[in-house]
């Protein structure tokens, strides 16, 4: 066997382990949707949701019975050295697409957004984008270089960067083709693949801007390349202006080290910038006097218009806010009072208000943002409401503080056509229908 | 004294005498960090700029490469670069960028031939990644844009002309000027007279079984 056959199979190998992965990937449903079930069981002639859709539950663990749990002894510590989620609640997890991508090493799943209950996502619910699978780097083999228009090229050990005085920050990580399938009509039904390519930890790590101190930049430097060490080199070019604004060389999210998926040991974290550019795994800077105009700022991450020709560097994201409940997962479960719950963010800094829809658009009313309402980080707000049990149009719409109202789908096809792929930040609609499901629409 | 401690000091030191003027500005300076060797550097630079910065030395024919495409890209992006099932397609799809679905590939759409080499260095073949030696990448680059017209069968595409090459969407880019939409004080009330549901996703039947949408009886 030749060498080059060889690799033909070995290509042909990683095909069909992908192919295997994803076949196996389905789960059994969620609970909620057991609920939505059950319930529409039991409450037959009666209308579906007239008794609020509440779970029967074990008679002998209700009033007036003492249930088992409140005489016998409960589970004693390290029965789990790292604890996870409770069992009814395995149904929060990231779900992904299968007909959308041709391999699970380069796709994406999805941040099951309409179980967050404020603005932190946990980490093991983080969406994963990878484009050449998660690479796995013990720490002792990670090194970091920066290279190019510096007076010095420097190679950083995990240890070194640790020693470096660290800043730490919330901050949103939004992928550019957030939305990206809705662009011509209300597609997938539900919120965690209509919006849940994003996710918000709080970040350790130390500046880039000290790092590229460290190495000193000369003065001919404009432009940076950050590159990561996985399978796919991922490479993207960025303004030096950035990378000494505010960009992080992270090593940690929500107070523990990075997880795999999330680039460890280390990733570039880009405020408020489209997230393909927070290179994770992140091997090396180069600073240089041009960009690069890689693959992931050419062929990818270009938003193509009518007229054939494409913005390049639209890396901000625009604000934009969704409705995470109601919402296809989170069906209404009875008339009667509700709370209307939701994230909103923009990457031009703080959410400003966000004003909420019940009648498609007609009238608004503005609903409580929860504290910390921080630059560059999801917002979560809710909004109290009673439902009437008829159908109605829920819509959500963020203001920045730059002033900056998210717009309507109409208002982004106007000025982009359907085809641009990234950067959807519209008004979603939600239609609550009068059995309480609730469905993706397009308004006209 | 540890080795990396003593290390690191020398290279405060080096780092020092250096100096420089943005430098001297800026924030304090660490001597973290050891001084990265020019072979540790050429081994893991291996980014191509559209004007050429970066390639090395090497070239090669798409008729060079046509092996190596048949053996190494062929199985995923198919015999003429029409892709198999969802990858990629690499060939064709020219005057489909204003079309309803536009084809975006490396003959339509792509602005550089640098970005060719440089991705298919980088990152293919897929699951095998930066395998393939300097003139293999030439040659099996300038297969790829055979595939797509741009240059000839026998034409040996190297570290002096792949910069050159015209790539028929050069200028098919360009940097948005202003903001899209300016601040304005929304309406609040009575905003529109109807609303019409022009569509449905559960209509269209695509989200996965798993999560997604409560069904309606
Ligand atoms: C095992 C399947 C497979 C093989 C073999 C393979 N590729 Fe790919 N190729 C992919 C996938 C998957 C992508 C997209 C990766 C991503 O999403 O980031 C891709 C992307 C590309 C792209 C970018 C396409 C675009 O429009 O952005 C080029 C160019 C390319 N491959 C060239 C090659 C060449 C040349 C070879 C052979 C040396 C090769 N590929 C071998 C799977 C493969």
């Amino acid at each position: 066997m030749t060498d080059k056959t060889k690799r033909g199979q070995l290509s042909a190998q990683t095909r069909t382990i992908a192919a295997q992965t994803s076949a196996s990937g389905s789960r059994p449903p969620s609970p909620d949707r057991r609920r939505f079930l059950t319930g529409t069981a039991a409450a037959g002639a009666a209308g579906l949701l007239g008794s609020g859709g509440a779970l029967a539950g074990n008679p002998d663990n209700l009033p007036p019975n003492v249930p088992d749990w409140s005489r016998y002894l409960g589970v004693g510590v390290d029965a789990n050295p790292y604890g996870m989620p409770v069992e009814f609640e395995s149904h929060v997890v990231r779900r992904n697409v299968e007909w959308l991508t041709a391999t699970t090493e380069s796709s994406v799943n999805f941040t099951p957004i309409h179980e967050m209950d404020g603005f932190v996502t946990p980490n093991g619910l983080c969406f994963e984008r990878h484009h050449g699978g998660m690479a796995v780097i013990a720490p002792e083999d990670y090194r970091l270089m920066i290279n190019g228009l510096v007076d010095r090229p420097l190679i950083f050990t995990y240890q070194d960067l640790l020693r470096f005085p660290p800043e730490s920050r919330f901050h949103f990580l939004e992928c550019a083709a957030n939305s990206g399938m809705e662009w011509r009509g209300a597609q997938l039904n539900g919120v965690q693949y209509t919006h849940g390519m994003i996710h918000c930890v709080y970040y350790t790590g130390v500046p880039l801007k000290t790092l590229l101190n460290e190495a000193g930049i000369k003065t001919s430097g404009k432009w940076i390349l950050a590159e990561g060490a996985d399978s796919s080199g991922m490479s993207r070019s960025i303004p030096l202006e950035k990378a000494l604004d505010d960009c992080l060389v992270a090593y940690s999210q929500n107070g523990e080290r990075l997880r795999a998926e999330q680039g460890y040991p280390v990733r570039l974290v880009v405020p408020g910038w489209e997230g393909n550019m927070w290179v994770k795994w992140l091997r090396r800077i180069e600073v240089g006097d041009k960009a690069w105009y890689h693959r992931e700022e050419t062929s990818k991450y270009t938003d193509l218009l009518p007229d054939g020709t494409a913005r390049k560097f639209t890396w901000a994201m625009d604000a934009k806010s969704v409705i995470t409940s109601p919402s296809p997962e989170k069906p209404v479960l009875g008339e009667g009072p509700q709370v209307i719950k939701g994230l909103a963010w923009s990457g031009h800094g703080k959410i400003k208000r966000v004003d909420v829809s019940t009648d498609g658009g007609i009238n608004w009313q503005t609903a409580k943002l929860h504290a910390p309402v921080l630059s560059k980080s999801l917002t979560y707000f809710t909004l109290p409401w009673s439902w009437n049990g008829e159908e109605v149009l829920l819509q959500s719409r963020a203001i920045d503080e730059t002033g900056y109202v998210q717009p309507e789908m109409a208002a982004l096809q106007e000025a982009r056509g359907v085809n641009s792929i990234y950067h959807n930040n519209s008004v979603q609609t939600w239609l609550v229908n009068a059995n309480g499901a609730v469905d993706n629409v397009r308004l006209g | 004294m540890s080795v990396s401690v003593k290390r690191s000091l020398a290279a405060a030191a080096v780092f020092l005498l250096a100096g420089s003027a943005a430098l001297a500005e800026e924030g304090k300076i660490f001597g973290l960090g050891t001084v990265a060797t020019p072979e540790q550097i050429a081994a893991w630079d291996i980014d191509i700029r559209p004007d050429g910065q970066g390639l090395p030395n090497g070239g090669g024919s798409a008729e060079a490469g046509e092996e190596i495409y048949e053996f190494q890209c062929a199985f995923c992006h198919g015999d003429f670069g029409e892709g198999i099932g969802r990858y990629p397609v690499l060939m064709g799809g020219f005057d489909s960028l204003t079309a309803e679905r536009p084809e975006k590939t490396v003959g339509s759409y792509w602005p550089y031939a640098s970005t060719v080499w440089d991705y298919i260095y980088r990152a293919m073949p897929f699951g095998n990644a930066q395998s393939l030696s300097v003139d293999e990448t030439y040659a099996v680059t300038a297969y790829v844009l055979y595939l797509n017209d741009i240059v000839e069968y026998d034409q040996v595409v190297d570290q002096s002309n792949l910069a050159d090459i015209e790539m028929p969407n050069a200028g098919g880019f360009f940097v948005m000027e202003g903001t899209e939409f300016e601040p304005y004080e929304p309406c609040m009330s009575n905003c529109r007279e109807t609303v019409e549901i022009l569509g449905k996703a559960r209509v269209l039947d695509v989200t996965p079984d798993d999560g997604g949408q409560a069904p309606i009886e």
